[in-house]
């Protein structure tokens, strides 16, 4: 993949780095300190990707920077920012959910029943325009070109009942032995019929800060052992909200007259995450928490921080899309 | 209420089943499923839900229509 264009003076400074020797430039003091909207502020969240995807398939003629402690330490500044505010925004769910049952089925429930955003799925099955559905895809590939990697890093960090059922959930993901059948392939062939671009990574520079929040939240979790919990509870939120909106976003490919295979993407998706919620809930997070009931909080955390940056991201992508049909209008009537 | 498909291995025994409260049945290891019409479904996935509220349009797997047929709304908040 080629590196992304910097958004501002974060992501400038580790592009700099990138492309220099890491431990060449110290960060600026304050670095990262006056950044308001963490959760989607474009320079910071492009800054963190960019350093998460080190350690996922890299960047074209960059040497391998991924262990660099200079890289690391910067990482771990704006992590810092990132999950506090995540913590900030999210506490009142986790509390509501642990007061409101002590079964972690039904809490996991509470949450997702709280966290109230607009329905991006409906919007796409009845109204939107083929302009507005490839758009939608495009955003998505960010994550859907390497679906389930970052959830795959805890594997090595849990034990028992859960690691099987999230090695299982996994291969899922990844083909369950047919390699035309991994769901980032799916994908691909998704986009490559619709005339995008199926190459990793091609349009991280069209993704705004909230989309990328909703991914660098999960190498967040992913590759920090301390948070394994909500990276599982990441995984459950992430399926039990997968099944019912991907028929709804099938339907709206088929409104639109979009070939079958990208339909498919989605029709997959309706019968695997109806297996995948159940699994990710009952075996991989109910095993971590029997294990470790200190882990609950986390795994709700993980639940509603999930939620939470979905709702800012579809509304972000939902008000483009009204911004750019009042523009229409306005310029119609001029 | 008796289910409307056997899971069953690839020795042709029926293979353990995790009920998921009010939502489908998961079925490990199975190699088929044979609904009450005798027409036998393959399996390609390491776990399967078979639907148990009758309602999925993809069965005998469960498409989580349950969910908006079963639960009623949470007064969680
Ligand atoms: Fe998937
Ligand atoms: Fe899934």
């Amino acid at each position: 993949m080629k590196l992304p264009l910097a958004r501002g003076p974060l992501s400038s400074h580790v592009l700099a780095l990138l492309e220099a020797a890491p431990s060449g430039l110290p960060a600026p003091d304050g670095w990262a300190d006056e950044v308001q909207d963490v959760l989607g502020d474009d320079d910071l969240q492009l800054a963190l990707w960019i350093l998460y995807e080190l350690h996922y398939r890299g960047f074209d003629g960059v040497p391998d920077h991924e262990w660099d402690p200079h890289l690391i330490a910067l990482r771990t500044r704006l992590e810092q920012r990132f999950e506090a505010e995540l913590r900030q925004c999210t506490a009142g769910y986790v509390e509501a959910a642990l007061h409101a049952s002590e079964d972690l089925f039904d809490q996991v429930m509470v949450v997702v029943d709280a966290v109230d955003g607009p329905s991006l799925p409906r919007y796409l099955q009845r109204e939107a325009s083929s302009v507005e559905m490839l758009d939608f895809l495009t955003q998505r590939s960010l994550y859907h070109l390497k679906e389930s990697d970052p959830h795959a890093f805890v594997i090595p960090r849990i034990d028992g009942r859960a690691k099987v059922a999230l090695a299982e959930l996994q291969y899922d993901e990844y083909g369950a032995g047919r390699p035309a059948r991994l769901h980032a392939q799916l994908f691909a062939d998704a986009l490559d019929a619709c005339g995008l671009d199926p190459a990793y990574g091609a349009y991280v520079d069209l993704v705004p800060g909230h989309t990328l929040a909703v991914n660098n939240v999960m190498s967040l979790f992913g590759l920090s052992r301390r948070l394994r919990g909500a990276a599982l509870g990441h995984l459950a939120a992430f399926e039990t909200t997968s099944s019912v909106p991907c028929r709804r976003i099938a339907g709206g490919i088929e409104r639109l007259g979009l070939p079958t295979v990208v339909a498919a993407y989605f029709h997959e998706h309706v019968e695997a995450d109806a297996v995948h919620e159940q699994v990710a809930i009952r075996d991989i997070c109910g095993g971590l928490v029997e294990d470790h009931p200190e882990l609950r909080g986390d795994v709700l955390f993980g639940v509603a921080a999930c939620l939470h940056l979905d709702v800012l991201a579809a509304r972000g992508l939902l008000g483009s899309w009204e911004r750019r049909r009042e523009d229409a209008v306005v310029r119609q009537v001029a | 209420m008796a289910p409307e498909w056997r899971a069953l291995s690839s020795t042709g025994a029926e293979v353990d089943l995790e009920p998921c409260g009010d939502g489908p049945v998961l079925a490990r290891h199975a190699c088929v499923v044979v609904d009450a019409d005798g027409v036998q479904h393959p399996v390609t996935r390491p776990v399967v839900a078979l639907c148990t509220c009758g309602r999925s349009q993809r069965r005998p797997w469960c498409d989580s229509t349950h969910k908006s047929v079963r639960r009623s709304p949470t007064s969680g908040a």
